[in-house]
């Protein structure tokens, strides 16, 4: 059995924004086992980022509340400790690179200063000592020149560069989960390239757990070991990534397969997934995706439905009902089959 | 079928200058190196390459929305470079553009009507009364309703914003299109939606493209031929089947390589190349791609390579393929 390091159990959170209040997180499950890179994909809206900010702790507090379900780390609930308890935990067991390489340094400290914070933070350090230790992981990230890099400031380094950066403070307190959300969106295809072999080689060789947050199927099937499928606040569909991209159950994810250019015929019109994602204020009963979905029928739109568990293939949709087991899941509504 | 030459751009170039300080010597920017390139008429042509090649500053520089430095742009046989001020406005009526970024392309401040009625405003077409019903008829050919016309932009989603920057670029019925990253800020359900629009609208009025991308497998799909510049020059032209297949520049090669596999059972084999791409404003010497190159020789260090051409139509630069004696055995091996 393999171990979970991470698990997030029927997970719902709320905005508040002005007087209204929006759900965009509505029961998401999924886990983390030991070692393993879990790709998260899903087009821009659909929760992923909060999904992951809120492992870190990081969602805003004045307007989010997490109305229920838990998030396990290492078999500890994390998701209702205060401040204090989770700056130990951030950027010593979990860390996380974010999308913008260019925005999330600041530019006016050095990236030695910058490399240093989460050092000083957890791990009791001489100068000397935490200096050694960044010119290390530097060099580990491969950057060139790292004893100068080390006192260079971030509008000195091209965007591959300060992603590397990003990914060496992420590494500093060797971290047992580090969550990447979109690390390669801003970067170009040639460096895309060079930095996911990075990725995946530290993951390696630090015995990491990876959980890539990522709207690009391609950086899936490059990265993943097990995918899971977003849309509009849900997990949709969950499976091994070989699997995943043979045989995609959620009517969703084929759409999104299929909508891809290099599957389609050159200059032939691009299959495409009619409609837009519904803003979480216009959710209504029924399947998130029935408005879209080529196959929706009566039940579509009356009930949401249930995720069903074929193996280790877990997808939300109707159409795998009578073929499938049903999985329940706390809190989610059991279904009667009559 | 003869093609005809809608577009040729000759020598363009584009230097910015960096001042240094009152006595020091200004640096130049090269973004735009010494461009040439033909656009048919009816073909979707894609100039495609990393951020800071040069591609997108080509793109406005054939609109003079930025001012050449040197060269000339022969738009229907018709100089665009040095065009006074006023004509240039009024050839706009037959190119327009489509831009990136379809949060800031559209003025915040008006609703989707005035959007769509200031280039037919601007340039006199129609009759007055007669334009708001190209209006209409314009948004129901991009998939909007009638119903849109008095919303802001902000009340649309990103899809239906590039839309609307697209009916903007087309309602003037032009010959020619400068699409700019007409996709790349849009999720892949929506970017096919858009990309069957464009291939729609490009049969419906036999449009033109210049399709400006750094994503290969959109340029793959849609475009006719490919220029791949890097740091501000041609490295190489081709058919776009033909590059895909046969790509002969290492530069286009590793490019080619780096884009990501479509299953995870998929093997393919990278090259990887090291280091980022150097600053334009100290290029190194000789060709530019060599600090990256894999394949570099003692020549490319000095000397800038010469276009060679394969077959009809492919051309790339690169001293592997320059038929000199000591070279040809490295031409063997890596062609």
């Amino acid at each position: 059995m393999l171990e979970k390091i991470l698990q997030v159990n029927d997970l719902r959170i709320q905005f508040k924004s002005g007087k209204e209040t929006v759900q965009p997180i509505r029961g998401v499950n999924f886990h983390v086992n030991r070692g393993e890179t879990l790709g998260i994909v899903g087009e821009s809206g659909c929760g992923k980022s909060v999904t992951s900010l809120s492992v870190m702790g990081l969602l805003p507090v004045k307007s989010s509340k997490i109305v229920s379900g838990e998030i396990l780390f290492n078999n500890r609930d994390i998701s209702r400790l205060n401040e204090k308890e989770f700056r130990k935990l951030r950027g010593n067991e979990i860390s996380m690179i974010f999308q913008e390489p260019m925005t999330s340094l600041n530019p006016v400290f050095t990236i030695g200063e910058q490399l240093s914070e989460p050092l000083r933070q957890h791990k009791k350090m001489s100068k000397s000592e935490t200096r050694k230790t960044i010119i290390t992981v530097l060099k580990q990230v491969g950057l060139p020149r790292a004893e100068q890099i080390i006192d260079e400031y971030p509008h000195q380094l091209s965007g591959g560069m300060r992603q590397r950066v990003m990914i060496s403070l992420a590494l500093l307190c060797q971290p047992k989960l580090m969550i990447a959300d979109e690390p390669t969106t801003a970067l170009d295809v040639t460096i895309q390239a060079q930095i996911l072999e990075l990725l995946k080689d530290i993951k390696t060789k630090n015995d990491m757990s990876l959980m890539l947050i990522t709207h690009d199927l391609s950086v899936v099937a490059e990265m993943c070991d097990r995918v899971v499928v977003m849309y509009a606040g849900e997990v949709v569909e969950e499976a091994e990534v070989n699997e995943l991209f043979d045989r995609p159950l959620h009517p969703y994810t084929q759409g999104l397969m299929k909508s891809l250019p290099s599957n389609n015929e050159r200059k032939s019109t691009l299959f495409s997934i009619q409609g837009q994602v519904p803003k979480p204020s216009e959710i209504k009963e029924g399947c998130v995706f029935a408005n879209r979905c080529p196959f929706a029928f009566e039940k579509c739109l009356a009930e949401t439905p249930p995720a069903f568990k074929k193996g280790e293939h877990i997808s939300k949709c109707w159409l795998q009902e009578p073929a499938l087991e049903e999985v329940k899941h706390s809190g989610e509504p059991s279904i009667v089959i009559s | 079928m003869e093609s005809q030459v809608l577009l040729s751009v000759k020598n363009l170039k584009k230097y910015y200058e960096i001042p240094q300080g009152m006595f020091k010597e200004k640096i130049l920017v090269r973004a735009v190196d010494d461009v040439n390139f033909t656009v048919m008429k009816g073909e979707t042509f894609a100039l495609v390459g990393e951020s800071g090649c040069g591609k997108s500053t080509t793109g406005r520089t054939i609109l003079r929305l930025v001012e050449p430095t040197a060269g000339e742009v022969i738009f229907k046989g018709t100089n665009l470079a040095t065009l006074p001020y006023d004509q240039m406005r009024s050839m706009r009526k037959q190119m327009q553009m489509v831009f990136q970024d379809p949060y800031a392309s559209l003025n915040p401040k008006k609703t989707i009507r005035q959007i769509l009625m200031e280039p037919l405003r601007v340039h006199d077409k129609f009759d007055k009364k007669e334009r708001l019903q190209k209006v209409i008829s314009m948004l129901q050919i991009v998939g909007l309703s009638e119903y849109h016309l008095d919303r802001y932009p902000h009340e649309f989603s990103g899809g239906q914003r590039q839309r609307i920057g697209i009916a903007r670029a087309v309602i003037l019925q032009p010959d020619f299109i400068i699409a700019d990253e007409p996709v790349s800020a849009l999720d892949v359900s929506v970017q096919s939606q858009v990309i069957n629009l464009m291939l729609e609208l490009q049969k419906e009025f036999g449009l033109t493209y210049l399709f400006i991308s750094h994503d290969l497998s959109v340029i793959q799909h849609m475009t006719d031929r490919v220029a791949v510049m890097y740091l501000g020059k041609i490295v190489e032209i081709a058919e776009t089947e033909d590059l895909f297949n046969n790509p002969k520049h290492p530069y286009t090669q590793a490019l080619l390589s780096a884009v990501p596999v479509k299953h995870p059972k998929e093997e393919k084999s990278r090259i990887i190349l090291k280091g980022d791409v150097p600053s334009p404003a100290n290029p190194p010497s000789g060709c530019t791609f060599h600090p990256r190159c894999p394949f570099a020789m003692e020549i490319c260090k000095s000397v800038m390579p010469e276009p060679t051409e394969f077959e009809k139509g492919h051309t790339a630069n690169c001293h592997l393929y320059i038929k000199n004696e000591e070279e040809i055995k490295h031409a063997v091996i890596y062609s």
